[in-house]
């Protein structure tokens, strides 16, 4: 079964997303997506200082098998992207949530995060 | 739920993920499709090979009923045991599919065909063999096991009777023999040593539990498909079909034109667009910018054309990705390919990519 953390706010396209003291956001991929996509071996996230746009996609996850894009949650700057992923793709599949984090995005309307599913809402899909 | 090889409830304690492949419910990986790929380079691995389908070709008239029905020539096969690549064509020379023929004597073959080519496959050896005297037989009963690596056949006869290790050691490259209850070949499709292993059924999955305690690591379909695009291996329906000619697909080393007078089905197409010149080739491509190869892409050739990809992947051994494409005869040392909107360049190889655990490129 796939790991959902309690404390992070979800998409429908298997980001995730957790608010820090700081205002801004963290994005990653769940741990059902790196799963489904198997072994990663690139990862293109955006540059540091790009505007990015709730839906649009943002940044490229490449596993063995396919490529595919990373939706932003919200709209925003990306205040920091993770440089680690460019040599090692494979802490997204080793830690989705913590050292494989693909973005930091300082959010233009931090309401918009509302509209996020939680835990139990994203996990409920993942059962259809 | 697809159909299941005997070995299923093995690859599922295993933790394998399953797939459908054709019909069949196969393990893709067991976690890590790259880790699985290094072991067949470096150690040992294994594949559960079962959906293919066996076919035994028995009767006076084998001989010449292969003959006609495949490009390469049987005749070249002078010892009990010993293994052809080829491909089965249609009359206008497009690839119903590659297979492995393995001589037995000569009024007996055994044939190894595709699993998704299955039912067309076998539909086409019934209606060639008409006239003939002799029996295709598919033996469902059978399942296969492929063991591949530099440490695979040591690791897998450990496996075997001692009475039965020194005749597995001892076959060549390219032969097999029946031992016991198996039957034992030293072929493969990774680029690696090792053996492809018949068994039945019955005994099929106490034989993987057995290597897998032996430290033989078992492997899916996504590193197969990995491993033998790095050694350079077509995959039917992917690299060829039947809209295709083996001289279109890389494959012009597994026609025998020799003798002339074998009509192999196919042979004239083949011979008139060798007069004419082949229009399309097969080659390896080496991806120098960051991104992946997939089927499908569009390659470019400068001042000439255009043609495709039709295998792409990342290759775990060279760590960048390489690709198979079919493009315009006149191709040179460069072409470009459209990756997912970005125009990347490639170098254009000669396969293998990888071979017995070493970069060929």
């Amino acid at each position: 079964m796939s790991n959902v953390p309690g404390d992070l706010k979800y998409t429908k396209s298997h980001e995730w997303v957790r608010s820090e003291d700081d205002g801004s956001i963290t994005v990653g991929i769940t741990d059902h997506a790196q799963s489904a996509l198997g072994d990663l071996v690139f990862v293109e996230p955006p540059e540091a200082g790009s505007e990015v746009s709730s839906g649009d996609a943002c940044a490229v996850v490449e596993s063995v098998k396919a490529a595919s894009d990373v939706y932003s949650p919200v709209s925003g700057k990306v205040a920091a992207s993770n440089d680690a992923l460019a040599d090692s793709p494979e802490l997204v599949n080793q830690d989705p949530y913590g050292d494989g984090w693909i973005m930091r995005v300082q959010a233009n309307d931090p309401a918009e995060l509302e509209s996020l599913m939680d835990a139990a809402a994203y996990e409920a899909t993942l059962e259809d | 739920m697809g159909n299941r090889t005997a070995i299923y409830d093995a690859h599922a304690e295993q933790g394998a993920r399953i797939v459908d492949f054709g019909g069949w419910d196969m393990p893709l990986h067991y976690g890590s499709q790259i880790e699985e790929h290094h072991a067949v380079r470096t150690d040992a691995g294994m594949f559960d090979v079962s959906h293919m389908t066996v076919v035994d070709v028995q009767g006076a008239d084998a001989t010449a009923f292969l003959h006609r029905l495949i490009a390469n020539n049987v005749d070249k096969l002078k010892t009990p045991g010993k293994a052809l690549y080829t491909c089965m064509l249609n009359e206008d020379g497009g690839v119903i599919d590659d297979l492995i023929v393995y001589f037995l004597s000569k009024t007996e073959y055994r044939m190894v065909v595709n699993a998704a080519t299955r039912e067309k496959d076998l539909a086409w050896l019934e209606a060639q063999a008409a006239g003939f005297d002799l029996q295709v037989s598919e033996r469902p009963d059978l399942s296969m096991i492929a063991v591949q690596g530099p440490n695979a056949r040591d690791k897998a006869a450990a496996c075997l009777a001692e009475e039965d290790r020194e005749t597995a050691l001892s076959l060549e490259p390219f032969v097999a023999a029946p031992i016991k209850d198996l039957f034992v070949a030293r072929t493969g499709y990774t680029g690696e040593d090792g053996w492809e292993i018949i068994v039945p059924e019955s005994q099929a999955e106490d034989l993987w539990r057995a290597f897998a305690d032996a430290g033989i690591r078992p492997c899916g379909l996504g590193a197969r498909d990995t491993l033998r695009l790095e050694a350079g291996m077509n995959l039917y329906g992917s690299d060829m079909d039947e809209s295709t000619t083996p001289l279109e697909s890389g494959l012009g080393w597994t026609v025998a034109w020799e003798p002339e007078d074998r009509r192999f089905t196919g042979r004239d197409r083949l011979e008139a667009q060798r007069k004419e010149g082949v229009p399309r080739r097969l080659v390896g491509l080496l991806l120098e910018d960051r991104g992946v190869l997939r089927s499908h892409q569009k390659v470019f050739v400068d001042g000439i054309g255009a043609g495709e990809v039709t295998s792409g992947t990342f290759s775990p051994t060279l760590g960048r990705s390489i690709g198979l494409a079919r493009v315009p005869a006149g191709v040179g040392d460069e072409v470009t390919v459209d990756v997912r909107g970005r125009s990347l360049m490639a170098r254009v190889v000669r396969p293998p990519f990888v071979r017995h655990g070493k970069a060929r490129v």
